[in-house]
Parts: C-alpha cells; structure tokens; sequence
C-alpha cells in the first residue's frame, strides 16, 4: 500500500511515451508533406489534423508527473481521429461511392497524393498512426488499473 | 529524472530529422527548378508577351503574374523600383498565370488591351482597383469594366478581341508554359532564365543585382 500503486502506475509511463512517439511522427510527417512538400491538405486531413496534434500536447502534460487520466483526454480525440481516418480511406478505397464525399472543392479527398509500397497512402499512415495511439493508451490504461 | 531524459531526447531527435529533411528538400528542389528552367529557356518568353523596358537591357525579368493575385499587386511597384534604380539596364516581360477560378477573364481583357497598346495602362488599374473586384481571393471579372474607363481603351474593339480564338490561344500558351517551367504560384520571376532561390523581395532584388553585375 505505500510504494508498489507508485510502481504499478508507473509502468503506463512507457506505452504513454510510445503514443506519444507516434502523435508528433505524425505531426511533423503531416507539417513535413503540407508545408516542405507542399502537397495542400485535403477536408479530412485537416479534420484528422485537428484531432492529432493536439495529442502532442495533452500526452506530456499526463507524464510528467504521470497522470492516468490523461488517457480521459486523448482517448476521445484519437477515436474521433480514427473514425475520420476510416472513413477517408475507405473514400479513398472506393468503398464509399463518390456522391456522398464532402470535399467536392479545394483539393479532392479521393486523390492519391503519395503512394508508398503500393498500399501506404497519407490516409491510410493516419489510419495506422491512429490505431497505435488508441491501442497504446488502453494498454497504459490496463497496465496502471492493475 | 531518466523519462525526461529519454522524452528530451526523443523530442529533439524528431525536431533535428525534420530539419535535416527540409533542409535535404529544399536545397534538392532549388537544384531541380535550376534544371527545369534551364532545359526550357527557349519557352520562358514568347513574342506574344508585353514587355516594359528597352530592347537592348540585359537584364530580363519574366514574370508570371495573375491580376487576381494580392501578391503579385504588392511585387508590382518593386518590380517597377528596380527597374528605375538601374534605368535601361532591365526590362520586363509578364506572362499569364490565370490561377483564381475567373482570373482567365480578366486575363484575356489584358491581352486584347495589348492590341491596343494598352496593356501597362491596363494593368495598373486592374492592379489599383483590385481590392474592390477580387477581395479574398474570390475575383468578380464582371467588374472590372467599372475600374478600366480611365485607360481610353475602345471598349467595343476590347470586347470583340477577347472572344478571339486567338486570345484564348495565347492564354493556353501561357498556362502550358507555366506547366512545363513548374510554375504553381503567383508571382514566379525568372531572371535571365533563373528562378528565385526561394520566394522573397530580397531575393528577387538579390537575383537582379547578380545579373546586373555578371551583365555590365
């Protein structure tokens, strides 16, 4: 009852540290394409965006000292990310017919502005960066409930 | 203690990759508009350009410009600046970059007003009207026939000319060559064939001071 909830709740720190890893390779790979490569940002990046960077922030701020209800904070915002991530890859995929895609000005949500390995488009790495933060944050979520 | 070590460091090794690949970036795209403008010289100008300035001037700025473009307003009196701070030395040729959705119109007005003779006179009042006509990027071509009375330009004839398949060419032309130099953004300057190293006043200055000096 004295040190070891210190020591248990401790343990959350490195998976925290890893979303976070994850949030701003994100962040500066987003800045990286936007504003170096200028490929302009589509509706649902800038949505994802909203829902991303923030995580840069909010996660330091639940490590030092370790808060385990920063995972409260960014749960939200990284599911709300990854819905949006979800539903631009499959718009992108072609799951979802064009007719009902919100961006028909600016720059088209459908075009495929990178493609690496043939599979890894901007949208699908958002998709990926926003399952890893989910997964991560309810693993530190187990591990400092324990 | 150790986690902020480790955060600190991960920070600012994610910070210095980003650097380092924008730097990488930067210097690899200058070296490719370098090659780009270099294999196209012959393109840059075409005899259909307005040119400003004496034929024998040394010093060539090519400009393609949009008359929608807030940028390229603020660049026009500079541009003028340094051609009076080395008078006869440079001259002027503006190409078309139609970019804002309507600019096109516009754009063949000011190419029909060269059939008159009247293309400066044009532009600047296309230029000092501007934010009455194309405020926030959103041009209104409709109105500019408002901003123009003070030209003298035959209306008529300005009407007829720009439903000339001919003026529809030249702006083609224009947008083609702008594709084929990597022009994106308005105001993009070449100086004597070169580009700007990266955009800014000081650098077009610094580009034109470079020539200047290489060429007299």
């Amino acid at each position: 009852m004295k040190a070891e909830p210190v020591a248990s709740s401790q343990a959350g720190w490195t998976p925290l540290f890893g979303a976070w890893l994850v949030a701003a390779s994100s962040m500066l790979g987003a800045l990286f394409l936007g504003e170096v490569m200028e490929l302009p940002p589509c509706v649902l990046c800038w949505w994802q965006r909203i829902a991303m960077f923030p995580l840069v922030l909010i996660l330091p701020a639940g490590m030092f000292p370790l808060d385990r209800s920063v995972i409260r904070y960014a749960l939200p915002l990284t599911l709300a990310g990854w819905l949006v991530a979800v539903f631009h890859v499959l718009l992108v995929a072609g799951v979802i017919p064009e007719r009902i895609q919100p961006c028909a000005r600016g720059v088209s949500c459908k075009e495929i502005q990178i493609e690496w390995f043939g599979f890894l488009t901007i949208p699908m790495l958002s998709l990926i960066a926003f399952t890893l933060i989910a997964g991560l944050l309810l693993f530190a979520q187990h591990r400092m409930s324990r | 203690m150790n986690q902020k070590y480790i955060f600190g460091i991960a920070a600012a090794l994610m910070v210095a990759v980003f650097a380092t690949a924008t730097l990488v970036h930067d210097s690899d795209k200058s070296a490719r508009r370098d090659e780009v403008a270099d294999q196209n010289r012959s393109i840059l100008v075409r005899e259909h350009s307005p040119t400003l300035g004496e034929a024998e001037a040394r010093v060539h700025i090519v400009e393609f410009l949009d008359p929608a473009c807030e940028t390229c307003r603020d660049f026009f009196p500079y541009v003028k600046q340094l051609m009076a701070a080395a008078p006869g030395r440079i001259r002027v040729s503006v190409r078309y970059a139609p970019f804002h959705d309507g600019s096109e119109q516009v754009v063949k007005l000011l190419a029909a007003a060269k059939l008159q003779g009247k293309f400066w006179e044009t532009l600047e009042a296309l230029f000092a009207a501007q934010p009455n006509w194309a405020s926030h990027h959103n041009p209104q071509p409709d109105m500019v026939w408002n901003f123009i009375n003070g030209v003298g330009l035959d209306i008529a004839k300005l009407r007829a000319d720009m439903a000339d398949p001919a003026i529809d060419a030249i702006v083609r032309q224009d947008l083609a060559d702008a594709r084929t130099l990597n022009v994106t953004k308005t105001p993009e300057f070449f100086v004597n064939g070169r580009p700007m190293p990266s955009f800014g006043y000081e650098q077009l200055k610094q580009l034109v001071a470079e020539e200047l000096d290489s060429q007299y």
